[in-house]
C-alpha cells in the first residue's frame, strides 16, 4: 500500500498538446464529420499528440504502461503528424490502417474493454476502411 | 473505504489487461544485427562502378546489390512458409537498409526519392521481422514494390525478373532472380501461381 502511494509522485510526462498541428490528418484530408468523430475515439489517444486521459490512466503503475503504448502507437503512426510523411509513406500506413481494422486487430483488445465507444462496429469499420482506400487510391 | 477498494481493483484489472496485451509487442527491436558481414563484403568498392562494374550498362552500386541479396533470401524462406527464416532476414534486410548510403552519385531527386524508399522499406522489414506469416505476405508486397523502385533509380548487377501473381491481394508483384515462378506470397499452397511481367535489366 504504501508503495501504491509511492509511485503515485513519480511524474510521467503526459502526451498532451493543445494545438492541432498543421500536419494533422484531419486538417489536411477532407475527413467526413463522422470519420472524424470514429477516428478521434478509436485512434487518437494512442496515434496522435494528444490523448484524452481518464482519471485512472493517472494512476501508477497504469500511467506508465500506458505511456509506453502511446509511445509505441506514435511511432507506428502519428496521425498529428500526417502531412509530413511522403505519398509512399501515406500508401504504406492507409493500407495498414485498413488491413488492421479488417482484421480487427486496431483498436488493441485492452483498449476496446475500457472503453467501449472505440470498438468499431461493422458499419464504421466499413465507413473507416472505405475512406482510407480511397484516400490512398488518390494519393 | 470500499469506494478504495474498487478504485484498487479497477487498477489491478487494468494493469494486468496492459501487461498481457503489451507482452506480445516486447520482443520488437531486439533483433539482432545481422547484415553486417553481407556489407562489409561490399564496403571497399567505395569508388563506385570501378573495375568491370564500370562495364556495365546500369552497374547497381554495391548498397543495391546488399539489398537485394537479403530481399532474395526473405522471399526464399517466404516461397518455403518458413516463417522463422523469414523473421530472421527481415531483420537482416532492414540492417542492411539502414546502412544504405545514398550520399554518392545520385542527383538529389534520386536522393530524396532513395531515402524515402529505404525509410518505407526499412518499416516493412521490420514487421517482416516480428509477424506471423499472413503479416509477412502483406508487407513483402510493398517491399517489393520499394525495392523494384530502388532498382530502378539505382540499376543491378543481374538480370532480374519481375512476376506477378493475380489472386493475391487483388494482384500482387515480386522480384526473383530466376526465370522459374516460385510464389512467395502462396508458397508451398499454390508454388507455381504466377508469370513473369518484366525483365529488368
Amino acid at each position: 500500500m504504501v508503495a501504491f502511494v509511492g509511485i503515485q509522485f513519480i511524474p510521467t510526462t503526459r502526451n498532451q498538446s493543445d494545438t492541432v498541428p498543421e500536419t494533422d490528418f484531419m486538417l489536411v484530408n477532407n475527413v467526413p464529420e463522422n470519420i472524424q468523430n470514429k477516428l478521434q475515439v478509436s485512434c487518437y489517444d494512442c496515434h496522435s499528440n494528444n490523448t484524452q486521459y481518464p482519471w485512472y490512466n493517472k494512476i501508477q503503475p497504469v500511467a506508465w504502461f500506458l505511456e509506453d503504448h502511446i509511445k509505441e502507437g506514435k511511432a507506428e503512426l502519428n496521425f498529428s503528424k500526417w502531412d509530413s510523411l511522403s505519398n509512399r509513406r501515406k500508401a504504406s500506413k492507409l493500407r495498414s490502417i485498413v488491413k488492421q481494422i479488417e482484421a480487427g486487430e486496431m483498436p488493441l483488445d485492452s483498449y476496446t474493454l475500457i472503453h467501449k465507444e472505440a470498438a468499431f462496429s461493422e458499419e464504421e469499420a466499413k465507413e473507416v476502411i472505405n475512406f482510407m482506400t480511397q484516400l490512398k487510391d488518390n494519393l | 473505504m470500499s469506494k478504495l477498494k474498487s478504485t484498487l481493483g479497477i487498477v489491478a484489472i487494468a494493469f494486468i489487461t496492459i501487461t498481457v496485451m503489451s507482452c506480445k509487442d516486447n520482443s520488437k527491436e531486439q533483433n539482432s544485427t545481422d547484415g553486417d558481414h553481407s556489407e562489409m563484403n561490399h564496403d571497399n568498392s567505395d569508388g563506385h562502378h570501378d573495375g568491370e562494374k564500370r562495364e556495365m550498362a546500369m552497374g547497381g552500386d554495391s548498397n543495391t546489390q546488399a539489398v537485394l541479396k537479403d530481399y532474395f533470401n526473405l522471399k526464399n524462406a517466404l516461397v518455403a512458409d518458413d516463417n522463422a527464416k523469414a523473421k530472421t532476414l527481415g531483420a537482416t534486410l532492414a540492417t542492411t537498409l539502414g546502412n544504405f548510403d545514398v550520399s554518392s552519385n545520385f542527383s538529389d531527386t534520386q536522393k530524396a526519392e532513395l531515402k524515402d524508399i529505404i525509410e518505407d522499406a526499412v518499416e516493412h522489414a521490420e514487421h517482416i521481422s516480428e509477424s506471423d506469416i499472413g503479416h509477412q505476405r502483406e508487407h513483402f508486397k510493398i517491399l517489393s514494390k520499394d525495392v523494384s523502385d530502388m532498382v530502378a533509380i539505382t540499376g543491378t548487377e543481374n538480370t532480374l525478373y519481375q512476376q506477378f501473381c493475380p489472386m493475391y491481394d487483388g494482384g500482387s508483384a515480386w522480384l526473383s532472380l530466376s526465370k522459374d515462378i516460385k510464389n512467395p506470397y502462396y508458397g508451398s499452397q499454390m508454388l507455381n501461381c504466377g508469370k513473369v511481367q518484366k525483365e529488368i535489366n
